[in-house]
């Protein structure tokens, strides 16, 4: 039987190599298509110059020299026998990324300064853990960029401002910071709970397909409302001017304190990078964003 | 709109011959990278009457944080997409009348100060499509030298020969106009439309 914590160690290498020099194919899809509706030239150009980019840095190159902070989301089956290993496996493969893909030293120490040098730190890699039902775990790899994380907010609303409040804050967000995030991006909305359970979900919903709509048709609805009037801002790719201001918009929600309307916005920029794979107890990897040629 | 291929180190002539809207090409040895920590750094050095490792007049600044590597045994840039340049606003004028740099570039534009140093300096500020690393990556021939390592990666100044680095769109001229204060403009414009597609009165 191989090593555990070596197939974690590896598994988690190949989502971080896969996640900063591809994109996942329902973002590349949908860049393409915006290319192909814009009419204004600036537009166009700068959607094509993300295009060329993303088949220049599918030869193994990181497509934005942002490679981000280090984020995995984990979810381990309550009967995966190697929970133990997985922390330990992801830190390494963070250093060996850097090194060997390579990717940028993004880890600063905001107490004494310095960067660490090799992705990792304090608290860095963060894993966000989740157990649920089986027998196997599911990693995927969120390498986070700068520019869109600091057009990230939480909003602490007065209830009575209602969901058109929500919307507001969405939609004033992306006025503030325009083109500023590398547009075209995805915005994720987590509405309720608390403040970090708020900005949580927000962040949760970047991993959702782009085609996938809510569940629930009363949310689903102010999806495709912030997608509409986003869109229609005229802010563009980079903010220079056009059509596609946004890729998509995701929201979910959690019951919130009768007091508190606490709202969470997550801004993407368009390198949407993120790679998932699941490993079973025997061991066996299954990689779903990026799949092994031949599968 | 113009297209224009530039050699550095770049004369404030032909600076101030550039308009918004023009693309520009540049080849030359005067390309060096610099964010914040660069930009106080050089600034600091003027004030204090020192010389810094390389001469900005005529140069391209380029705000970005590359990630670069080193092969058998010389540096090489790997990827290096532009940084939010805004973040630079509160050193950019200084640094601009400090050492007469003829083109920033950059993503996301710049504000009042900055616009008002390009037109008393004669530089331009140009937008370089955001988290395009592996294309600017092209650009950027040769690392020639990477001076303040202890910066680090991202921060550090590197010495660029570039070939042919484009296409940079010109947003700020030293014309005093700016697409990034058109885009605000109209934008803003736009806004009651917005607001009453999400059920929002102003």
């Amino acid at each position: 039987m191989n090593d555990p914590y070596q197939v974690i160690h590896d598994t988690t290498f190949r989502l971080l190599k896969k996640a900063v020099t591809e994109l996942p194919s329902d973002i590349k899809e949908a860049l393409e298509t915006a290319r192909n509706n814009e009419t204004d030239e600036t537009a166009k150009t700068q959607l094509s110059a993300i295009l060329t980019n993303l088949e220049i840095a599918e030869t193994g190159v990181p497509m934005c020299q942002d490679t981000g902070i280090m984020i995995f989301y984990v979810k381990v089956g309550a009967k995966f026998p190697f929970a133990g290993e997985i922390k330990e496996a992801i830190t390494q493969a963070c250093r060996k990324a850097t090194k060997e893909i390579p990717i940028r030293p993004n880890a600063v120490n905001p107490i004494v300064g310095g960067n660490s040098g090799d992705n990792t730190g304090v608290k860095i890699p963060w894993i966000n853990w989740e157990i649920v039902d089986g027998d196997s775990a599911q990693i995927t790899a969120f390498p986070k960029g700068g520019g869109s994380e600091n057009a990230s907010i939480v909003g602490m609303l007065k209830p009575g401002v209602g969901l058109t409040g929500v919307k507001k804050l969405v939609v004033d967000n992306a006025f503030s910071y325009m083109g500023k995030a590398c547009a075209p991006n995805i915005i994720g909305v987590g509405i309720g709970g608390g403040a970090d359970i708020a900005i949580k979900i927000a962040k949760q919903q970047l991993m959702r397909p782009l085609n996938d709509k809510h569940p629930e048709p009363e949310v689903a609805k102010i999806e495709e409302e912030l997608m509409d009037a986003i869109n229609s801002s005229g802010i563009g790719p980079m903010g220079l001017g056009g059509k596609t201001t946004v890729l998509g918009v995701k929201v979910d929600y959690a019951m919130r304190h009768p007091a508190s309307l606490p709202v969470g916005v997550a801004v993407q920029c368009w390198a949407a990078r993120r790679s998932t794979a699941v490993i079973s107890k025997d061991l066996k990897v299954t990689y779903l964003t990026h799949p092994l040629e031949g599968n | 709109m113009a297209e224009y291929h530039l050699t550095t180190p770049i004369s404030e002539e032909a600076a101030r011959k550039l308009k918004v809207g023009d693309v520009i090409y540049v080849t030359g040895e005067h390309v060096y990278t610099a964010r914040d920590e660069a930009h106080e750094r050089a600034i600091e050095m003027f004030e204090k009457g020192e010389k810094p490792p390389v001469d900005f007049e005529g140069s391209v600044i380029y705000h970005v944080g590359p990630v670069a590597w080193k092969k058998d045994g010389k540096w090489k840039i790997v990827s290096a997409g532009p940084t939010t340049s805004i973040r630079m606003e509160l050193f950019e004028d200084a640094f601009l009348r400090d050492y007469k740099a003829r083109i920033l570039v950059g993503k996301g534009g710049m504000g009042k100060k900055t616009l008002a140093a390009l037109k008393e300096v004669g530089a331009v500020y140009c937008s370089y499509t955001g988290g395009c690393g592996a294309l600017a990556a092209k650009g950027l021939k040769e690392v020639r030298a990477y001076e303040w390592q202890d910066l680090g990666m991202p921060e550090a100044l590197w010495v660029i020969t570039a070939e042919e680095f484009g296409p940079l769109l010109v947003t700020m001229d030293s014309h005093g106009k700016s697409i990034h204060e058109e885009m605000d403009k109209l934008v803003a414009s736009r806004k009651a439309e917005v607001y009453a597609k999400i059920g929002v009165k102003e």
